[in-house]
């Protein structure tokens, strides 16, 4: 008889996940933020659902601050008859034209945090799967499958429902709504064995390539358009790679060669910085930096 | 993020390809750690991730600067410290909730449910080891077994958990000293036998120094069992037993993309499937063959227990969500009355007779439980008399759904537990809190042999003889708001039309047929239900019903609703604000209530859930009684 590997397992109860959420959520959406999470909970839902369409819309709350290539793996995605995509840009945060150089922290705040509420009050939406996973970060390590959030979006970690066996409670009231997180269970490490077993695409960011790039404040930072201000500084051409993906100001690149998923595993593993390092977002306010952004409703 | 043990270092140097092919066939083993507060559960997670390099440099950084603020361990590093998640648990020094946490060996991945030790969080417990093949109980090797270790055992065993490791934790704080060691272990013996765990292993450790944890420690040079990780890697999985019981697909979702696919997606909870395999749909009970098992990279020939799946069927049967496919030659039962254990978990206590929802597979249907038969005290297992369960209690009930349901006994003597179509979850209807959790035992054997009479002469004969279209009319609102009144001046000008009634009033009611309740939550939750048989039975008769009680809560005005046939129950709310009501006040009931003289009273002391989407919105601050009846009987007319 055949045994079930731990990928077989983390797949099947993904899969499992997202039937659940459709089969009791009034409007289910899926948080679709092109990076390699989001690949893979994609591909799972495809497999979840075929050979139907996917029942449901993928949201891309933009920036416009995101990779070149990024906005070009997502148009090919949404090219797919059956996915549709929803592209959501916050109107006050574009007309103030808020960006990562002169804003800061507020940019993150207008575009992702605000824009995403906006966003899901707008269409409705009553339950939003997105590709957050445990072994990310400590405060998400104690975060339910099945997140329940208030009509403010707020999450409450002193309140969460008891989650047992794989019985999900998909139940609330009028705007309210809940966070699914089909990935919770997966390693970084599985998530990338997955891409690898599955040939899934992905955006080229994640493999080494020489690219212009410039230092500053300890970051290698990618100069993937014009809008980027140059401070006197000069491009330099280094072989780097991304390690997460977001806004490309606020990305921090590696310098790498690793050309495949293969090779890119095997740097992960024999490298010593985590991941969400690279990542300028999580350092402001100390330790329990994510814990308070997920309570005042940051993904 | 995981890197690897310092052993595969060379191979991914070397050819990455090799080792990444030896991780995917690495098997899954879930397990929970509980412990005391003091016992080094935090730690001992800690070294587990540590040593397995499941900790970055720049984690590690953290970790040192964290240890030396926040730490317990004077200079040294504090591992406790890396799985302790939430600020509030930083404060208080303790781990609040379940945290999941992740690392690999050679063999296996990992997942551990970090669990509390306080009693106050045996909620946190029960959800850890829902999901748990193994649990880890650390003990203090200072401490031995204590009733918090007995506690822990009792409820792993509780939701099914077979393997145990008893963990005799801190040997370095009693030298290492195997007489310690051993008689920690009698102790075990002798509980364990009593409460009937029969798998279980006990390691010395030393979580804070790693002794026995990744490898045997040569300072226990007595001990002659393998170390924790050992352990861990080679003990039983729960997936082979699940694969080896007949088959059960609870259908989660229907897959019906055009009029030429229909699709049955479900996880496998139990055996095998394959096309050609004869199986039986539940609760219908019919016969057919599984066609297809269909993924997007082709059809399969064969699936097993833990997969999510799609198949079709040989025959166009009847089957949606909820249904379960199963062997054909061994299938479950339905019932819809069963005796459990429940596990309380919200801080409003069990109100019996209250309708819940119950899901359980991906059935959702209405359930009632009884008042406990007993409660379990889970320090001496004693049972206790009991009225209600509040947080964190445990007892055994009596259960009864408003339609039948398709499952299994939870715990079965030998093999894995049926968690998929035994295990199961109560939510409050009013707040979508999940307020407990539950294992059901067997279906009572009443509910196997009591067949409904069959009437020669139906409910529609009679309704035709009276010429009517039966209705249960459900006036609602506060006390004082006009029920009543309108409810008579509603029979009086049916009674002139010729048509057949009958009033039901609160007052008359609780003088007869409920004279034996009083105000109590749980006694006004009886009043209804009975008050809602009684009216069913009359709308059975033909006739249309009226009544007239304050009925404050939602979720029983729903159960009554749902007793009805579709169309038949007619929810009037008499809106009057509770400022006008008590002013009214026709029967100084609210100057008592206010005088403190009358408890659980609707408005004061207990409160008032107005409907959300009744039939008729009577608002009497706008309308006369005489115009709101007319209001009442013009609709009642209009219905066809």
């Amino acid at each position: 008889m055949r045994s079930l590997t731990h990928l077989d397992r983390l797949e099947a109860e993904s899969i499992h996940i997202l039937r659940e959420t459709v089969a009791e959520a009034d409007k289910p959406v899926m948080l679709y933020s092109i990076g390699k999470d989001s690949a893979v909970m994609l591909h799972l839902a495809k497999k979840a659902f075929f050979p139907s369409p996917l029942p449901f819309p993928l949201l891309h709350v933009d920036t416009t601050w995101k990779f070149r290539d990024m906005y070009a793996l997502r148009d090919k995605v949404a090219a797919d008859p059956a996915i549709q995509l929803i592209v959501y840009k916050n109107p006050e945060a574009e007309s103030k034209g808020i960006n990562p150089f002169d804003h800061g922290p507020i940019h993150t705040d207008m575009w992702k945090t605000e824009g995403l509420k906006q966003a899901l009050d707008t269409y409705g939406f009553d339950a939003a799967f997105g590709g957050a996973r445990r072994d990310e970060e400590k405060s998400r390590a104690k975060e339910r499958v099945f997140s329940f959030r208030d009509r403010n979006h707020r999450w409450d970690p002193k309140r969460q429902r008891p989650e047992l066996w794989s019985l999900y409670n998909v139940r609330k009231a009028k705007g309210e709504s809940i966070r699914v997180f089909p990935l919770s269970n997966w390693t970084e490490l599985d998530v990338w064995q997955y891409i690898l077993k599955e040939k899934i695409e992905i955006v080229p960011l994640y493999f080494a390539a020489e690219r212009p790039t410039v230092e500053r404040d300890g970051l290698l930072l990618m100069i993937d358009d014009e809008r980027f201000p140059m401070n006197g500084e000069t491009a330099v051409m280094r072989k780097v790679r991304f390690r997460t993906l977001g806004c490309y100001p606020l990305s921090g690149a590696v310098e790498s060669e690793a050309a495949t998923v293969e090779e890119i595993v095997a740097e992960m593993l024999l490298t010593k910085t985590s991941e969400r390092q690279g990542r300028a977002i999580d350092r402001d306010g100390g330790g329990a930096s994510m814990e308070k952004k997920k309570q005042e409703g940051y993904f | 993020m995981s890197r690897p043990l310092q052993s595969d270092e060379e191979l991914i140097r070397r050819d990455v390809r090799a080792w990444l092919a030896e991780q995917e066939a690495k098997e899954l083993l879930r397990f929970i750690t509980c412990g005391s507060v003091d016992d080094g559960k935090s730690t001992l997670i800690g070294r587990l991730l540590y040593e397995s390099k499941q900790i970055f440099d720049d984690q590690l950084e953290a970790l040192e600067s964290d240890s030396k603020r926040h730490g317990t361990q004077g200079q040294r590093i504090d591992f406790a410290l890396l799985v302790d998640g939430l600020s509030a648990e930083r404060e208080q020094g303790i781990t609040i909730d379940v945290a999941y946490r992740f690392f690999s060996s050679a063999r296996r991945k990992f997942i551990v449910a970090d669990t509390p030790g306080h009693e106050q969080y045996t909620r946190n417990m029960v959800t850890g080891a829902s999901t748990a093949d193994l649990a880890v109980l650390l003990v203090d090797a200072r401490k031995g077994v204590l009733t918090q270790t007995r506690r822990h055992s009792y409820l792993a065993q509780l939701v099914g958990i077979r393997r145990f490791v008893l963990a005799v934790n801190k040997m370095d704080l009693v030298d290492y000293d195997q007489a310690a060691f051993d008689a920690i272990c009698a102790d075990y013996r002798a509980f364990a036998e009593k409460i009937g765990i029969a798998e279980w292993v006990a390691i010395p450790v030393s979580g804070l120094n790693g002794d026995n944890v990744m490898s045997r420690s040569d300072a226990m040079a007595w001990y002659s069992g393998p170390s924790l990780l050992e352990h861990l890697d080679t003990v039983p999985l729960d997936a082979a037993a699940d694969a080896a019981k007949p088959l059960r697909m609870p259908v989660q979702w229907v897959n019906r993309p055009n009029q030429n696919f229909r699709g049955f997606a479900g996880q496998i909870a139990s055996g095998t499937i394959g096309p050609g395999a004869e199986v039986r749909i539940l609760p219908s009970g019919r016969l057919t063959r599984v066609d297809k098992v269909v993924t997007m990279t082709g059809e399969l020939e064969h699936a097993v227990a833990g997969e999510s799946v799609t198949v079709t069927l040989a025959d166009e049967v009847d089957c949606s969500r909820g249904d379960v496919i199963a062997a054909a030659g061994d299938p479950p039962e339905a019932a819809d009355q069963f005796e459990a254990t429940i596990v309380w978990m919200a801080d409003e206590e069990l109100l019996p007779g209250r309708g819940y929802w119950m899901k359980i597979g991906a059935q959702n249907v209405t359930a009632m439980v009884q008042q406990p038969k007993f409660e379990i005290n889970v320090n001496t297992l004693e049972h206790l008399a009991a009225q209600t369960l509040g947080l964190n209690a445990i007892g055994v009930a009596e259960i009864a759904t408003d339609r039948e349901i398709v499952f299994e006994p939870y715990a079965v003597e030998g093999t894995s537990p049926n968690k998929a179509l035994g295990g199961f979850i109560l939510i409050d209807k009013l707040t979508n809190a999940t307020v407990a959790c539950g294992m059901l035992h067997f279906a009572l054997r009443r509910s196997l042999n009591v067949h409904r009479q069959h009437l020669d002469v139906s409910r529609e004969t009679h309704a035709t003889i009276k010429g009517q279209k039966p209705a249960v009319v459900w006036f609602t609102g506060l006390s004082g708001a006009g029920k009543s009144t309108i409810a008579n001046l509603v029979e009086k000008k049916l009674a002139a039309r010729g048509r057949h009634t009958f009033l039901l009033d609160g007052d008359n009611v609780r003088h007869g047929l409920n004279r034996d309740l009083g105000f109590t939550e749980a006694d006004r939750i009886e009043n209804i239900r009975r008050v809602g048989e009684v009216a069913r039975l009359m709308a059975d008769a033909g006739l249309i019903v009226l009544t007239a009680f304050i009925s404050p809560f939602r979720a029983e005005r729903h159960m009554v609703r749902r007793m009805m046939a579709e169309g038949e129950f007619v929810e009037v709310f008499v809106d009057t604000p509770l400022a006008e009501a008590e002013k009214r006040d026709v029967k100084g009931l609210y100057a008592k209530a206010r005088a403190g003289e009358l408890k659980n009273f609707t408005g004061i002391d207990s409160p008032y859930e107005a409907p959300e989407s009744a039939e008729i919105h009577i608002d009497t601050t706008q309308l006369s009684a005489d115009e709101a009846a007319d209001l009442v009987v013009e609709r009642l007319m209009a219905r066809r």
